[in-house]
């Protein structure tokens, strides 16, 4: 129904013309405005109440192209992060949607959900705000949108009861992402739900009760495809890898062949592989230069059923990726090109690097700084130094370019990575 | 009321992360980390399978996002009555639904493309534009993510639908120039182009001058005493616009309905997939914040994805697309102007540069 139809709500309230916002009602994708002029029309006393200002609000903005929510503070019992608290700079005229806080809560790991969860959100949601929830925020939190700063506690009440936690906001540790990996992915290399649950649940109050320099982030992907975007949006991304060759099923490099043709299989998988580690066989089959292979990634996404990682699986780590503010993106940095993550062991390893790296951001870091940044400002080495990691050559492009550094314990230097070599070699070395 | 009637206050269970596995889908969780190979029998649908001999097929479709709780409602109900009551949404707010029957599918796909909901996203496809707040729950925002992604993805809707694009193509769009929104194939930002203009009335009051003197990149923000009273100003000629003060200070706002545009940038990558992840680089700026469609943004989306399309090579992404016919090739196919503004001038500018005698003509 476009607004022309209706005059007052079934409250008797008048309906705030939405001209704008009526024109995004058409054409083939969802639309958002259907849904709040539904919640305004059919929603629960409070989701209506809400919404016919929020729609006012909101064609407001679109009519004078800019926004007019302003900050504050806003928290539940026990935490003091994971609301996002929003007043109205026009509540004269839009008085019901005066207040319009977002809930942040953290989705189970790898997003999955059942309807039965999914019908208790709405059913909170209904009763103690506007009925609009996103799936998900881009720092991947649940957002539950639109709430007053009465209804906030009831409502986290309402959602920790049913097993859900508040996520992150402002200088705290952000509520983190995995994707599908394990879960239905082969090409997932390590067990991410594991990896995401141990570190969060264990440095929760870092999340809870903000104290950090500024925000950190943590995500998770199975492999360097990076769906969730590790990379460019956290301080710590934990992409899966692995060590050994590449697997590969010549019957189904035969059939792929047979199916798409050689010279298609040639120009998108032999000539596309990043360090030439590829060539196909005259009997059709492949052959893989696996020391020269840099694990990107491109040939098992192209013959998903002929090629898959390797057996000794582990995670890459890369810190430091950020967003604009305020030197310009950064994209993380490997600091770690390999971890084993299979055993308990290997996990406790996992969980006390992670509490270290977000420790000394905590001792170092500028306030509003994020980690990307305080490495940019005393230099890398320095933070290997602090973190006690090894150098690797897989941590840079190439080495150094400028003569300009003191090298007089360059000899120590060398002994130190000949003696690691051997002990990596399995040698036997003096016990001094 | 006396103490002993006051309500005490419930302790919060700091449960942190859910445990997935009791949402999860059986079949995935009986083959958590034993899945085998994958393929797509259509666009919009993934079939999985275990080394156990285990099936499923995920059923993709896309979602305004920002969902109301009849639309959440319609789809745990077509989760109900034609799949197996499991959901997941992906990062760009797809909603998928799993199912271990084949003949599940068809009839899923079809009661999700009858309620409005497009079945697509997967593969060499346009998939949903990962977006931020903007006007509707964004105390800085500059326009309307949600607007803009509607009539994009209004117009992407068959690029969603069908994979017939050389590569996945992700779009994104961010309110300010913060860039919640991402990299991207296709980054629709906001762009501001004047300096903030200040309330001295209020700087007082509201700002922690010296955190906001911090915040600037470029050292243009300096304490002064503006009608007697203690404010900020700012010098004109080293702005560079970028808005980072505007959110400790409101007073300092950097939006206005003329001078908030929106640039498109082209060309960034998180996956590792044949080249290494890359940032998107400037296409054009300056282009109006025209609500509520947007035209001049959806026409050079649309000019780009079309260039894209016609040109690139099947596995190219649109940045290595464009790295193998050159910026020269780019500009001339998209009929976008370069400028100076294309050259960068931020910290580490120089990388930036051909440094070569390499040239596309």
């Amino acid at each position: 129904m476009k607004d022309s139809d209706a005059k007052q709500t079934v409250d008797g309230k008048d309906v705030h013309p939405t001209p704008q916002l009526d024109q995004l009602e058409d054409g083939p994708w969802p639309s958002f405005v259907t849904g709040l002029k539904k919640l305004r029309d059919e929603g629960s006393d409070n989701n209506r109440k809400i919404m016919n200002d929020l729609l006012g609000q909101l064609n407001h903005s679109y009519e004078k192209r800019l926004g007019f929510w302003k900050g504050g503070t806003v928290s539940v019992f026990g935490y003091g992060g994971g609301i996002i608290p929003r007043f109205s700079e026009v509540a004269d005229r839009f008085p019901e949607s005066r207040e319009f806080h977002t809930l942040r809560v953290m989705p189970p790991a790898g997003n999955h959900y059942d309807t039965d969860i999914l019908r208790k959100f709405c059913d909170i949601w209904e009763e103690h705000g506007s009925g609009l929830i996103a799936f998900h925020g881009q720092s991947g939190d649940i957002m539950f949108q639109g709430c007053s700063t009465e209804n906030t506690q009831k409502a986290f009440d309402a959602l920790n009861k049913i097993g859900f936690d508040l996520g992150g906001a402002g200088p705290a540790l952000r509520t983190a992402m995995s994707c599908v990996g394990h879960a239905r992915c082969e090409q997932s290399c390590y067990d991410e739900v594991r990896a995401h649950r141990t570190i969060i649940n264990k440095l929760l109050d870092e999340m809870h009760r903000p104290a950090l320099p500024y925000k950190f982030k943590f995500k998770f992907s199975g492999c360097a495809n990076d769906c969730v975007n590790a990379v460019h949006r956290a301080d710590f991304a934990v992409i899966g890898t692995w060590r050994d060759e590449i697997k590969i099923n010549q019957e189904k490099v035969k059939e792929h062949v047979a199916e798409k043709g050689r010279k298609y299989t040639i120009d998108t998988v032999v000539n596309m592989c990043p360090t030439r580690a590829i060539s196909l066989n005259d009997d059709d089959t492949l052959e893989i230069d696996n020391p020269s292979c840099v694990r990107c990634m491109h040939c098992i996404n192209v013959m998903t059923k002929a090629l898959s990682p390797g057996d000794d699986r582990g995670v890459s780590i890369m810190i430091g990726g950020k967003r604009s503010l305020k030197i310009g993106d950064l994209m993380g940095i490997m600091v770690v090109p390999f971890m084993k993550l299979e055993s308990d062991e290997d996990f406790e390893k996992l969980e006390e690097f992670a509490e270290n790296v977000v420790e000394f951001f905590a001792d170092n870091a500028l306030e509003h700084e994020r980690v990307g940044e305080t490495i940019d400002r005393i230099g890398l080495p320095a933070f290997l130094d602090a973190l006690d990691i090894d150098v690797d050559p897989n941590m840079v492009n190439h080495p150094r370019t400028s003569s300009y550094v003191r090298t007089d314990d360059f000899d120590t230097e060398a002994a130190k990575w000949f003696e690691r070599k051997a002990r990596e070699a399995g040698l036997q070395i003096g016990a001094d | 009321m006396t103490t002993t009637e006051r309500v005490k206050p419930r302790m919060p269970d700091e449960v942190g992360v859910p445990d997935p596995f009791s949402y999860m889908h059986p079949v995935m969780k009986k083959n958590y980390g034993n899945w085998d190979w994958h393929d797509r029998p259509r666009p919009g649908v993934l079939h999985h399978v275990s080394k156990s001999g285990d099936e499923i097929w995920t059923v993709r479709a896309g979602t305004q996002r920002q969902m109301d709780v009849f639309t959440i409602r319609k789809l745990c109900d077509i989760g109900d009555e034609y799949a197996d009551g499991h959901v997941r949404f992906t990062t760009r707010s797809n909603i998928e639904f799993m199912v271990a029957d084949e003949a599940k599918v068809a009839p899923l796909v079809e009661a999700l493309t009858g309620a409005g909901f497009p079945v697509g996203g997967t593969g060499a496809s346009v998939t949903m534009i990962s977006h931020t707040q903007g006007w509707l729950h964004c105390d800085i925002p500059g326009t309307d993510a949600s607007g803009v992604v509607k009539g994009l993805m209004d117009l992407l809707h068959e690029e969603f639908i069908q994979e017939k694009m050389p590569n996945r193509v992700r779009i994104t769009t961010s309110c300010c120039q913060i860039n919640c929104g991402g990299q991207g194939d296709i980054a629709v930002n906001v762009q501001y182009t004047k300096p903030p203009k200040i309330n001295h009335d209020l700087v007082a009051n509201v700002c922690e001058r010296p955190a906001v003197v911090a915040r600037c990149p470029v050292a243009a923000i300096r304490p002064a005493m503006v009608n007697g009273k203690p404010s900020l100003e700012i010098d004109e000629k080293k702005c560079v616009c970028c808005g980072a003060c505007y959110p400790p200070c409101p007073p300092m706002q950097i939006n206005s309905d003329e001078s908030t545009k929106i640039a498109i940038w082209v060309g960034g990558k998180h996956s590792n997939a044949r080249s290494k992840p890359t940032f998107h680089k400037l296409a054009v700026a300056n282009l109006p914040n025209n609500a509520p469609h947007w035209p001049e943004v959806v026409e050079v989306v649309k000019t780009i994805v079309q260039a894209y399309k016609k040109d690139a090579k099947h596995w190219e992404r649109m940045g290595e697309w464009i790295e193998r016919i050159g910026w020269n090739r780019f500009f001339e196919m998209t009929g976008l102007a370069f400028t100076k503004h294309h050259i960068d001038t931020w910290t580490g500018a120089r990388k930036t540069m051909n440094t070569s005698a390499h040239v596309h003509f």
